[in-house]
């Protein structure tokens, strides 16, 4: 291709695949030889339209949205539709009337949904299932009828078995609706799975209330006092609130139709392997390609032809090899594992068939081997998927053992080595083995580096296992030690303190580590310590393993001062408290700051100021607030029904009952709370390590947000509990993080790392799956008991007042290099000057 | 006096001739591997000193400065060791200080003040030049 600076790209299409091209074009373009312009009918950012039922257990649109290229070379124009394509003049129109000129176009318009010709199918009350908005108005629709006052259980025909009918099945299932699924095949994801399988998974998913039907359709949709009525090809009637068409999808082809093209028989813009339509200026990606008259309904393939298109408008030949259209899917149906890969239904002639199935387990295992037994050509994978990481980068490769022994249970493991290095780990990016390997000999170290730089495992995650087996493989010994001083994790050094009744720091040194510790596993041991109940944190040798902030009970500040907090459960505080504060912080000159978590900070007391402060707070009936330590902070929360006319339930009892409840806990790092008393979140509950959020008929338990410098929010972990049951969770949740994470890990990547993520978390501490429920409670129990405020610690024992002086030889006089000046009617600290140190 | 030792934890700590010794506290005032602050005075200006009791009870002396903040707070860090070098970590940006040389480990240019201390009929008293 000649070297035109200036010349411009027209993408029509803001999905993941249009999103993709753009990208993989900039990453390409150093020399900015094309100007993009990206056409989108959806007036919002490119999102990842596969995770879309996510937002339907907690997830908001914006947690969707693809990363943006920003980019002064790239323009997006959203929310107008292109309507028309003049090939002669190279030139898109669009529905508001702009026209967009082109040296090159790529169609990456995607699907629209396929809905059966059958009467009523436009009647209120019938979907289809694609995007935010469509998601959005199925949202609004199950929220009207699951509030509808009338008895009975509210239900949702799913028309289509498939991937995309099992998901809006699952979507709509946590909205409170009973999904009754039909589906045309005699099984369920025809596409995917054989009749075994198919079999598995029926009974797996119908174990999870849902009902199935299959080998038969919709023949028409009649409206029955404000319900629908779906009547089946067998005669069947079934009611439903609503009816959700996800029967298929049909490329989104009508531009290029209409401009002349030629078209793949069943639809889609015919183009060669070079994703390339027979006008040399237009290109073709996604599920709106036929590419050799073929199409693909997955981002994988999608994600390979932008990459190829890319190539191609920068002089590159790339073009599309069968490994690019992979269509092998690895997915969690309704809580069951279902894998697909290579050539599933054996449709290679001569194909052998090799079978595990297990119904009592229910799981069903198939691998497809070549007719001479030697090559692997694909396999299904239903009820346990733990093999598909190891299995499916083999495809096309000689097979490394007896395949019975593959997939029967407590058959052989196979290990990384038994991967060829051309073999694709990643298939959503197409990377290989060799190419992670020679990623890891490069120096990426772990999981994250590895993504970083060679982006596996950055879409579906379903490699990772297998990016850990290629760590560990090539020798990369991921070091855990906490520091020089100790050799393990900090959950393994909790379980050693725990196990041996250990309860002093030299102790646990002189047996466990070596040296004499440092800034590092010192405050670690401490927290564990005050975790296990061993008394005041400033007893004993503990009072030397505290950093500056737990052992002055109070936050350092920038000038060598300190803030205080007293603690104000759930933000509720009565006027005489907010007066005693008030004076306090006059009489001793402080800076006072209402903070994020709904209580007053005090900024600006000196060492020696300090008890004196708190003898003032404790004896006007205030506590330790613990703004200082890791552990927990506040319960914040809005004021809920007590005065609220939207509160569903009393969220300040509650914020007060678990601050209460918690206060002192100390943790691997900070947590922090929240409590709502209605979906509209006025507590932000949704941003910290566990919030609550109040529904009509209890509570919903959220787990694993943060704010701070990387944000995140919380997952739903339970849904509707009773307030003893979200207790038992809490302190099952705190208890299990506090034995087992990190030092400064924070909850959100403490599950983040955990093996199996919030899956595993949910079934270790809701469905007791390591039975250790029990004894984690007893933990939360005994901490709750042996609660003592640790300002009062300090003031009932003359030893540790004496610690709170200024200088050992002058105990009453101020720091001579503390000052103040005023600012806005405050005390404000006077910079310090920094000292000529450097030679 | 008496039973007076000059603790000289390395050859940094021989102590000039000339200098005054002020006397602060006892020695079981202090805390093992816990700093405490100490308010002296050079030449009529205020000096502080951060005091670090080791387990094996000899002491060290250090400015109390941080010098990466301007704080007087280095007798509030945590003690240890970094490859077996007593270190107090600056409980402001958690810079490491060699308690025996003053030189800062995480940036060998920055070095603060140390002082030779010895221990007098359970007497701790600090050099001042």
């Amino acid at each position: 291709m000649t070297e035109l600076v200036g010349k411009e790209l027209v993408v029509v299409g803001n999905g993941m695949v249009g999103h993709r091209l753009v990208q993989a074009v900039r990453d390409r373009d150093t020399a900015g030889t094309w100007r993009i312009t990206v056409l989108g009918e959806e007036p919002r950012p490119a999102y990842d339209r596969v995770a879309l039922s996510s937002c339907v257990d907690g997830k908001s649109a914006d947690d969707l949205t693809l990363p943006a290229v920003s980019d002064p070379l790239v323009q997006l124009h959203l929310g107008d539709a292109a309507v028309a394509l003049d090939r002669d003049a190279r030139v898109v129109r669009t529905a508001s009337g702009a026209e967009f000129r082109y040296d090159a176009l790529v169609l990456a318009t995607g699907s629209v949904p396929f809905v059966p010709p059958v009467p009523g199918r436009d009647l209120p009350g019938c979907f289809v299932y694609r995007t935010l908005d469509d998601l959005d108005a199925i949202m609004a629709a199950a929220e009207r009828a699951v509030a509808a006052p009338r008895p009975g259980r509210r239900s949702a025909v799913v028309v289509g078995g498939g991937l995309l009918g099992l998901e809006a099945a699952r979507a709509l299932r946590l909205l409170g609706l009973s999904p009754q699924v039909v589906e045309i095949a005699p099984r369920l994801m025809p596409m995917q799975v054989d009749e075994g399988g198919g079999a598995v998974l029926r009974r797996l998913v119908e174990s999870e209330d849902l009902q199935v039907r299959c080998g038969v359709s919709v023949t028409s949709i009649a409206e029955d006092r404000g319900r629908l009525i779906a009547t089946l090809s067998d005669g069947v009637e079934l009611d439903a609130d609503l009816v959700v068409f996800s029967a298929g999808i049909r490329p989104a082809d009508g531009l290029a139709r209409e401009a002349g093209l030629p078209l793949g028989e069943r639809g889609g813009v015919l183009v060669n392997s070079a994703c390339r339509s027979p006008d040399p200026h237009i290109w073709a990606v996604g599920e709106v390609a036929a590419l050799e008259g073929r199409t693909y309904g997955l981002v994988a393939p999608g994600y390979a032809m932008a990459e190829v298109v890319a190539d191609r408008l920068l002089g590159g030949e790339a073009t599309m090899t069968p490994a690019d259209l992979d269509t092998s899917t690895q997915l969690k149906m309704l809580g069951v594992d279902v894998a697909s890969f290579g050539d599933a239904l054996a449709r290679t002639p001569g194909a052998l068939e090799v079978v595990v199935n297990d119904p009592v387990a229910g799981s069903y295992a198939k691998l497809v081997v070549s007719d001479d037994a030697k090559t692997l050509l694909g396999g299904v994978l239903v009820g346990d998927a733990s093999k598909y990481a190891t299995l499916r980068p083999l495809v096309g490769s000689p097979l490394p053992a007896d395949p019975v022994a593959m997939i029967a249970p407590g058959g052989v493991e196979l290990g990384a080595d038994a991967l060829p290095d051309s073999a694709q780990v990643c298939s959503c990016n197409a990377i290989t083995k060799g190419a992670i390997c020679s990623a890891i000999a490069d120096g990426a170290h772990d999981v994250p580096a590895i993504k970083a730089c060679t982006r596996a495992g950055t879409s579906c995650g379903s490699c990772v296992p297998m990016l850990k087996k290629l760590l560990e493989q090539s020798g990369v010994e991921v070091s855990k030690a906490l520091c020089e001083h100790f050799a393990v994790s900090r959950a393994e050094l909790f379980e050693i303190i725990a196990g041996t009744g250990i309860r002093t720091f030299s102790e646990l040194i002189a047996q466990y580590g070596r040296g004499r510790g440092c800034d590092i596993c010192k405050p670690a041991v401490a927290s564990i310590l005050a975790s296990l109940g061993t008394g005041h944190v400033l007893s004993g040798e503990q009072a030397t393993l505290q950093d500056t902030n737990d052992h002055f009970l109070a936050n350092l500040q920038r000038n060598g001062t300190y803030s205080v907090v007293p603690r104000i459960p759930g933000g509720e505080i009565t006027p005489e408290g907010l007066i005693t504060i008030g004076e306090v912080a006059r009489d001793f000159g402080l800076y006072t700051k209402i903070t994020g978590g709904q209580r007053i900070d005090m900024f600006g007391a000196r060492v020696e100021q300090l008890p004196a402060i708190w003898r003032r707070l404790v004896d006007a009936g205030f506590e330790s607030g613990h703004a200082y330590g890791k552990a927990l902070r506040t319960v914040k929360s809005c004021v809920g029904t007590t005065w609220c006319r939207y509160g569903q339930q009393d969220s300040v009892g509650l914020a007060v009952a678990l601050e209460l409840r918690y206060r002192g806990l100390r943790a691997p790092h900070k947590v922090k709370a929240g409590v709502s008393g209605c979906a509209r979140e006025c507590a932000e509950a949704r941003s910290k390590d566990f919030g609550v959020i109040a529904t009509e008929k209890g509570w919903n338990l959220y787990v694993g947000g943060n704010g701070g410098f990387q944000p995140r929010h919380a997952d739903l972990l339970a849904s509707d509990v009773d307030t003893d049951a979200l207790i038992s969770l809490i302190d099952r949740f705190l208890m299990f993080y506090i034995r087992t994470a990190d030092r400064l890990q924070r909850t959100a990547a403490w599950i983040e790392a955990m093996d199996g993520g919030l899956d595993h978390l949910r079934a270790v501490i809701v469905d007791d799956s390591l039975g250790i429920c029990a004894d984690l409670e007893a933990a939360m129990e005994a901490h709750v008991a042996n609660y003592s405020d640790e300002w009062r610690g300090v003031l009932e024992d003359p030893e540790k007042l004496e610690r709170f002086v200024s200088f050992v030889n002058a105990p009453d006089t101020p720091d001579p290099t503390i000052s103040f000046v005023s600012e806005r009617g405050q005390p404000v600290p006077v910079p310090l000057g920094l000292p000529g140190v450097r030679a | 006096m008496t039973a007076e030792t000059i603790h000289t934890a390395g050859t940094v700590h021989d102590a000039p001739s000339d200098i005054r010794w002020e006397t602060v506290c006892l020695l079981d005032r202090l805390l093992p591997e816990r700093g405490a602050a100490a308010l002296l005075a050079a030449g009529g200006e205020p000096v502080q000193v951060a005091l670090f009791r080791m387990v094996d009870d000899t002491v060290h002396a250090i400015g109390n400065i941080d010098p990466f903040s301007g704080a007087a707070v280095l007798s509030r860090g945590i003690v240890g060791d970094r490859g077996g070098v007593p270190i107090v970590a600056s409980p402001v940006y958690k810079q490491a200080f060699n308690l025996i040389t003053g030189q800062c480990l995480d940036d060998p240019d920055v070095r603060v003040p140390v002082y030779p201390v010895r221990i007098a009929d359970g007497w701790l008293q600090v050099g001042i030049p």
